[in-house]
């Protein structure tokens, strides 16, 4: 009983750091990290991808389906109530959990992608002309490039690049240089997928603030593993996916300042984003059903809600502190072996350790890896100006999450002992 | 374990560290470019021919220990043959990779070819060995562009 009555209570207390016996808690909770292969349990390190999901995420959808499951905003009836109810509630999560100020300043999209896509093609649209200029950074994922490329091609306007360092960190001379009246817009990741960069988005946005222009922060890598505060960053907008924080695929989130939001043409035409409807005229919802056309993903951002609440159990500040320990072993495990090259060595990392080996190409260390039931993932990550900028074709990558531990960092170790008895 | 063992053949690791005929080709007829996207895999082949022969064969560019060894394998196989014997080896090399992990390999027809039947355990690894095959037959074909595996 007293060993039940202390865990509850470390599990409440915000403050004390994670704990072995904490981290042996919470992988209880995720059923995918004990799936066995031949008899050996598989080492998760593909975080970066997507992260594996806390019962209490996969329960939660199971029970929508089962008890709740009606369309949103619709019914008179009791279940579209419920459902509704459990909808709207999962944006006040989100809410409280990004820092943001106002509930309609949340928006359920698909997912990072879509996130950018809305704000590219209705704010992006409606502001960038001929000549104009985008900002992005060097170190983008193609989902923060590609949008603004069709864009800037439409409309005639130029894509400008924050160049890097050799060790991966954006250089911020040159991003103030690029910076003046023609440029309409700064999108950058607040992370890095590929390097495991930290991005200082809090100087970035207050530089760009300075010259009257709004910013787009990418944050896939970031809201799963730092505490985020849209307020006090100040970013106009903010994007993020369910899959990388704990919960399931096929939704995410744009917030955007309502002032901006207010003034941007709808995404997509449909049900659910209008006021009143003839052949003559369209009212549109107001925020942020204007950007929710037809029928969302209810089961989805009823999912992301139990994510929210599940993270915030542990609490954001705890998992940064853990990860940044668990990378800090990670990365001086890396430096030890000889012939492994890091790739991303900024000074402010989160948990992505990109690396190559001298004799083995990124394939092939995958799938020893693979074979030593740890699964990273090698390839350019979606972010082939990065390889580029580096001159290497693909790397090897493990990304961490709160409930990775030590040892699933020394079988990477093991693994990577493996690859070098096989190619050296 | 077992199964890495059975792709990264001793042959194929040897072929990777040492690949055969592993140059550019200054005078060649042809050159083809061939890359695998998922993986960066990037090979360029060159072929000299005689009339229908290949009279020689080379390769250069950078990627997986499959791709590279598989292109190497390729070159050593080829000089000499005509473009339709070059076909009907691409044939069964394809017929073999692509088949399903526990149909029997004809290993006297395959020679040198079934050192890749691990292969076919790992489906994403078809694009591999490939690769070069694809750039080659594209090379006979007197195509001379860049060929992709997507
Ligand atoms: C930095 C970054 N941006 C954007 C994305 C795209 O996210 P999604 O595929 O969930 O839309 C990812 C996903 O890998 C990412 O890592």
């Amino acid at each position: 009983m007293a060993t039940a009555g202390q865990q509850t209570q470390s599990a409440v207390d915000k403050t004390a750091p994670l704990t072995a016996l904490d981290i042996e808690r919470i992988r209880r909770e995720f059923p995918a990290l004990h799936v066995e292969r031949d008899g050996v349990t598989q080492v998760y390190l593909d975080n970066a991808a997507t992260s594996q999901k806390p019962k209490s995420v996969i329960e939660r959808i199971d029970r929508y389906y089962r008890s709740e499951n009606a369309n949103v905003h619709r019914g008179m009836h009791y279940l579209s109530e419920v459902a509704t109810q459990a909808y709207e509630e999962s944006r006040k999560k989100v809410q409280r959990f990004l820092g943001v100020p106002l509930s309609c300043e949340v928006i359920f999209t698909r997912g990072t992608t879509e996130s950018i896509n809305l704000v590219a093609q209705t704010y992006g649209r409606q502001s960038v002309g001929k000549d104009d200029e985008v900002i992005i950074s060097a170190m983008e994922h193609h989902s923060n490039i590609v949008p603004w490329q069709m864009l800037c091609e439409e409309k005639g306007a130029k894509l400008r690049v924050i160049p890097m360092t050799d060790r991966g960190e954006l250089i911020l001379e040159e991003y103030e240089k690029l910076l003046s009246s023609r440029t309409k817009l700064v999108s950058v990741n607040h992370v890095s997928n590929a390097l495991g960069t930290i991005n200082p988005v809090r100087h970035i946005i207050e530089k760009a603030h300075e010259h009257g222009v709004p910013v787009l922060v990418d944050g896939a890598q970031g809201a799963a593993h730092l505490p985020i505060d849209v307020k006090e960053l100040d970013c106009d907008f903010y994007a993020c996916s369910a899959h990388k924080m704990v919960g399931p695929t096929g939704i995410g989130v744009l917030y955007g300042k309502a002032e901006l939001l207010n003034k941007m043409p709808p995404f997509m035409g449909g049900g659910d984003m209008i006021l009143s409807v003839t052949f003559e005229k369209t009212t549109y919802s107001s925020l942020p059903y204007k950007f929710e056309a037809g029928t969302p993903n209810i089961a989805g951002t009823i999912g992301l809600g139990a994510a929210v609440d599940y993270l915030e159990s542990i609490g954001m500040e705890r998992i940064a502190a853990y990860e940044h320990e668990l990378t800090q072993y990670a990365t001086s495990l890396l430096e030890s072996i000889d012939g492994v090259h890091l790739v991303g060595t900024a000074r402010e990392k989160a948990g992505v350790l990109s690396f190559t080996m001298e004799n083995a190409h990124p394939h092939d260390i995958g799938q020893i890896f693979s074979d030593c039931g740890v699964a990273i993932r090698a390839g350019h990550h979606c972010a082939q100006p990065v390889m580029q900028r580096f001159g290497i074709p693909a790397t090897a990558r493990a990304s961490l999450a709160f409930y990775n531990n030590k040892e699933d960092l020394d079988a990477m170790a093991d693994a990577i002992k493996k690859v070098k008895e096989v190619f050296d | 374990m077992s199964s890495n063992r059975a792709l990264y053949e001793q042959v194929i690791l040897e072929h990777n560290k040492k690949p055969r005929n592993f140059h550019e080709m200054e005078d060649a007829d042809r050159k083809v470019e061939g890359y695998n996207p998922l993986c960066g895999d990037h090979f360029t082949v060159y072929v000299k021919l005689n009339g229908d022969v290949i009279e020689d064969v080379s390769f250069s560019g950078a990627g997986c220990a499959i791709s590279k060894s598989s292109a190497s394998v390729m070159t050593m196989l080829l000089k000499g043959k005509t473009k339709k014997e070059a076909e009907g080896l691409f044939l069964k090399f394809h017929t073999m990779v692509t088949s399903s992990p526990d149909s029997p390999v004809d290993e006297d027809d395959l020679g040198k070819l079934r050192v890749f039947a691990g292969v076919r355990e790992f489906p994403v690894r078809i694009k591999c060995a490939t690769l070069a095959w694809h750039s080659m037959l594209s090379a006979l074909d007197g195509k001379d562009e860049s060929v992709t595996t997507e």
